[in-house]
C-alpha cells in the first residue's frame, strides 16, 4: 500500500489508537430458508450434545470417556489407548470433511455447525426474547442505568449462565457418569476437576457465545483464516451482485439494491457483504436471507445476494453451469480420498477383534536349559480382553519343530480388562540350532474362535 | 548460590528481569497510540522500501489487555516464585520442597497399605493374593531382569521356583539375600588339579545326581573331592547354605550340567553377586518382595499360586 505524504498540505496531528475497542453488534433477527437451516442444525447438533451423554448401554452410559480407567466407550464398542489410531482416523476424517465442504461451498461448518456459531445463536435467541430486538437493545445499551435495565440485564446473564453452566455439565458428563454426577452437584459433592471443568467449559460458554462472539472467529480462529486457502474460483461464496445492485438507492436509473442496509443489520460478524468476499465473513447466509425478503417487498427477483461463485460472476454463468463446475478434480480427489478412508475405518471396524495381545520376551534371560536338557525362554503376554464380558483365552505357541508351552494354557480375564501372563516356551534338546527363530504366539477366546489373535516373537537358543 | 562468591550476579539477573519486564510495557504504550500529522490514509505508519506503507487493521483492545496481564502475570509470578536471582519467593517455592510434598502424599497414599502388610508374618502374606500382586510388581521391576519374570532364573542366575536353595530357603535367609545381597565363590582349580584331574573331578559330580559317568574316572575323582571339595560342598556333595555352595546331589545346574560346562566350573571357578537391595527399597517393599519369592516355589502353602 502507497501512504502518500501530500505536499503542502497542512500538517494537521492527529491521534491515532493503534487497537480497536470493540462495537458490540447486536444482529437483527432474520428469517428464511438459510436461517431454516441454521435452526435445524443448532437442533440437531445441541439434541445430540445434550442428550447421548443420558443414553443408556449394557448397564452404562453409552458414549462415556472414562480417562480414569483409560477405557472409551461408544455404544457397543470399548476401546482402549492402543486403539489411538481410531482417534487419527477421525480428525484425519474431519480434516478431509472440512477441506471437502470449504471447496465446495466456502464456510460451511462455520455459518452452520461450528459450536461457536451455534451457541453465539441460542444465546442471542435468549437476547431477544428477554432485551427485545436490534434496535430495543441498542437503545437499551445507550440509556443510563435504571431499575428496568438492570432486571433486563440480570435476566438476560442469569439465563446465559443457566445454559452455559448446563452445556459445562454436560461436557462433564461424557467423561464421568453423568447421572452420578448429577447425584453428585444435586449434593454438592463433586470433585475437584469435575467442579473446575463443569466451571470452566461453562465459563467459556458464557464467555465465546455471550462477549467475545464474532471476535472469537476474527482473531482466534485458526480454520477462519486457512480455510480461505482451500477457496478457489469456483467455490460458492455468498455474493452481491453488483451489475444488479449498481447504482443504489430508489427511483429511476436506479440498481435493484434500495439501499436499505439490512444485509448490514442482520451480520453477526458486522460487515458489509456488498463490498466483496471478506475474510470476516462465516457464510452464515443471514444477509441472503434478509435480502430476499426486501426484494420481494419491492418486487424484484430473488438473489441481489446469493451463493454463487467468483468464476460464475465473472462468465456470467447459468445456474446449472455453475453447479456442474463443483465436479472439479479437487472437489473429486477429496470426497474419493475421504471415501476412501471411511470405507476402510468402517471395515477395519467391523472386522475388530475384542482381543489384543503384546508379546515382550524376557530381555534379561535369553535361554534357560531346564530338566531333561530342554531349552526353555520367557515371555509375558499383555492380553487385553476388549469385550465386556467375561472370557476364558487358550494359549498356543507354535511356527518352530518340538515347540511346547510348559505354562498354563488357559486364563481368565473379567470384562474390559487387563492381564499380564508369564509364559514359559520349550524345545527338545538339539532340535533348533543356536540362534533366533521365530515363532508365533496365539490366543483365542475358548467361546468363540473368531476371537483370535496371533502375535510373532523370536525364541532363542544358545 | 554458594559457589558464586560476589552478589553481582545475582543482581544481574535480577536487574535484567525487571528491566526486561518493564521494557516490554513501555513498548507497549509506545505502541498503543501514535501521533501522525495530516493526510487521510490511516496507516501504522511504518515505512519500507521508502514508500510503502502499512494499513492500520487494529487489534482488538481486549487483545492489548491481555499483553498487560502477561506483564503484571510475571510481576506478580516472581513475587511468589524465586527467579531474581537469590530471592526465595514468598511462597518459599524449591524443587526438592516439592518433591518431598509429593513423596509425602505418595506415602500418606499407599502407606498404609505397606504397614498393614509389614506388620504380617510371611506366611500369612503368601496367602494374601492382594499383598503377592504388589510383590509381582515389585518383582518384575527389580528382580526380573536376572531371575526372569517368572523366577525362573536363566545360567547364572538362580532359580527361585524350585526348593533347591543356594543360601537357604527361609524366609529370613531369603530377606537377608535381598537385602543384603550374596556373593558366592567358586576357586578355580585348574592348576591344582591339571586337566586329567579336573575330568575326574567332574565325573563324580556328575555320578552324585546320577548322570551317566566314566566308573573309572569316578574312583579317581571321589579322592580328589574328599581333599578338595569337602570343605564347602561336603562329604556328601549336599552343599553348604552359609556359603552357598550348592547341592551337588540334585538336579538343578546353575552353570549347566554338560561335561564341559561343569569341567570348566572346577577349572576355572565361578563368581556370582546377588546386589544387595536395603539401600535401594525400603524394608516394608523388602517384606513384600520376600514373601513373593518364597510363594513362589511354596504352593503348598501359597493357595493362590499353581
Amino acid at each position: 500500500m502507497t501512504a502518500e505524504a501530500q505536499p503542502g498540505a497542512p500538517a494537521q496531528v492527529v491521534e491515532q489508537a493503534l487497537y480497536e475497542v470493540r462495537k458490540t453488534i447486536h444482529p437483527r433477527a432474520v428469517h428464511g430458508w438459510f436461517a431454516g437451516w441454521r435452526w435445524a442444525l443448532v437442533w440437531a447438533t445441541q439434541l445430540v450434545f445434550y442428550g447421548l451423554a443420558w443414553l443408556p448401554w449394557n448397564d452404562r452410559q453409552a458414549v462415556l470417556f472414562d480417562i480414569a480407567h483409560r477405557k472409551f466407550y461408544i455404544f457397543g464398542l470399548v476401546f482402549f489407548p492402543q486403539d489411538i489410531i481410531y482417534l487419527t482416523i477421525l480428525l484425519i476424517i474431519s480434516a478431509l470433511s472440512l477441506f471437502l465442504f470449504t471447496a465446495v461451498a466456502g464456510r460451511l461448518w462455520c455459518g452452520y455447525a461450528c459450536p461457536q456459531t451455534v451457541y453465539t445463536e441460542m444465546f442471542l435467541w435468549v437476547e431477544e426474547k428477554i432485551e427485545g430486538d436490534r434496535m430495543a437493545r441498542i437503545r437499551l445499551d445507550a440509556a443510563p442505568l435504571s431499575l428496568r435495565k438492570f432486571a433486563l440485564k440480570a435476566a438476560k446473564h442469569g439465563a446465559w449462565i443457566a445454559i452455559a453452566l448446563w452445556t459445562g455439565f454436560t461436557f462433564v458428563g461424557y467423561f464421568t457418569p453423568i447421572r452420578e454426577l448429577w447425584d453428585a452437584v444435586g449434593s454438592f459433592n463433586t470433585g475437584p476437576w469435575e467442579t473446575f471443568w463443569v466451571l470452566f467449559y461453562g465459563f467459556a460458554t458464557y464467555g465465546n457465545a455471550g462477549w467475545m462472539r464474532e471476535q472469537v472467529c476474527k482473531y482466534m480462529c485458526p480454520y477462519a483464516r486457512f480455510q480461505s486457502a482451500m477457496f478457489d474460483q469456483d467455490t460458492l461464496i455468498i455474493t452481491y451482485d453488483p451489475e444488479r445492485g449498481e447504482p443504489r438507492g430508489k427511483g429511476p436509473g436506479k440498481g435493484h439494491c434500495v439501499d436499505c442496509s439490512i444485509c448490514v443489520q442482520v451480520c453477526p460478524t458486522g460487515i458489509d457483504i456488498r463490498k466483496g468476499l471478506q475474510y470476516e465473513c462465516i457464510g452464515c447466509a443471514a444477509c441472503i436471507d434478509g435480502c430476499d425478503r426486501v426484494m420481494e417487498k419491492v418486487g424484484y427477483p430473488k438473489g441481489l445476494i446469493r451463493y454463487s461463485t467468483q468464476h460464475a460472476m465473472e462468465a456470467k454463468l447459468t445456474r446449472a453451469q455453475m453447479l456442474k463446475r463443483a465436479l472439479r478434480p479437487r472437489v473429486l480427489v477429496y470426497s474419493a480420498v475421504l471415501w476412501a478412508i471411511i470405507i476402510a475405518t468402517g471395515v477395519t471396524l467391523w472386522h475388530r477383534v475384542p482381543l489384543k495381545v503384546d508379546v515382550m520376551r524376557d530381555r534379561g534371560a535369553l535361554s534357560r536349559e531346564v530338566e531333561g536338557g530342554m531349552v526353555e525362554n520367557i515371555y509375558r503376554l499383555q492380553i487385553m480382553n476388549t469385550a465386556e464380558g467375561a472370557r476364558r483365552f487358550e494359549i498356543a505357541v507354535g511356527g518352530q519343530p518340538t515347540l511346547t508351552l510348559a505354562s498354563e494354557a488357559t486364563v481368565a480375564l473379567e470384562g474390559a480388562a487387563a492381564l499380564m501372563v508369564p509364559v514359559k516356551v520349550r524345545v527338545q534338546p538339539g532340535a533348533l540350532p543356536a540362534g533366533t527363530h521365530r515363532i508365533d504366539f496365539s490366543v483365542r477366546a475358548l467361546d468363540d474362535a473368531r476371537v483370535a489373535v496371533q502375535e510373532k516373537s523370536v525364541f532363542i537358543v544358545r | 548460590m554458594s559457589q558464586f562468591t560476589s552478589s553481582f550476579w545475582d543482581l544481574y539477573i535480577t536487574v535484567i528481569t525487571i528491566v526486561s519486564i518493564v521494557a516490554c510495557g513501555v513498548l507497549l504504550l509506545a505502541q498503543s497510540r501514535r501521533r501522525v500529522s495530516g493526510g487521510t490514509t490511516e496507516t501504522t505508519g511504518h515505512t519500507w522500501d521508502e514508500d510503502l506503507g502499512e494499513y492500520n487493521n487494529p487489534l482488538p483492545r481486549w487483545w492489548m489487555w491481555l499483553f498487560w496481564i502477561t506483564i503484571v502475570f510475571g510481576f506478580v509470578y516472581l513475587a511468589l516464585y524465586p527467579g531474581l536471582g537469590s530471592y526465595a519467593g514468598i511462597w518459599q517455592w524449591t524443587q526438592v520442597g516439592q518433591l518431598e510434598q509429593e513423596t509425602a502424599r505418595h506415602q500418606a497414599q499407599f502407606g498404609p497399605i505397606y504397614d498393614r502388610y509389614a506388620k504380617m508374618e510371611v506366611a500369612a502374606l503368601v496367602k494374601e493374593p492382594a499383598a503377592l500382586a504388589i510383590g509381582q510388581k515389585l518383582f518384575l521391576n527389580n528382580c526380573a531382569q536376572c531371575h526372569a519374570s517368572d523366577g525362573g532364573g536363566s545360567s547364572g542366575f538362580p532359580n527361585l521356583t524350585d526348593l533347591e536353595w543356594l543360601w537357604g530357603g527361609t524366609p529370613e535367609a531369603i530377606r537377608t539375600s535381598i537385602a543384603e545381597g550374596r556373593l558366592g565363590i567358586m576357586p578355580p582349580w585348574g592348576t591344582v588339579l591339571g586337566e586329567q584331574g579336573v575330568k575326574d573331578a567332574a565325573h563324580y559330580v556328575m555320578s552324585l545326581s546320577g548322570m551317566p559317568a566314566d566308573s573309572i574316572r569316578v574312583a579317581r575323582g571321589k579322592e580328589l573331592f574328599a581333599k578338595t571339595c569337602i570343605a564347602c560342598h561336603g562329604p556328601e556333595g549336599k552343599g553348604n547354605t552359609a556359603m552357598g555352595a550348592p547341592d551337588l546331589t540334585d538336579k538343578v545346574w546353575l552353570h549347566g550340567s554338560s561335561e564341559p560346562q561343569i569341567m570348566q566350573t572346577i577349572a576355572k571357578g565361578r563368581t556370582d553377586q546377588m546386589p544387595a537391595h536395603k539401600d535401594l527399597l525400603s524394608p516394608s517393599r523388602i517384606h513384600l518382595l520376600t514373601a513373593y519369592v518364597y510363594s513362589l516355589s511354596r504352593s503348598d502353602i501359597a493357595p493362590h499360586r499353581k
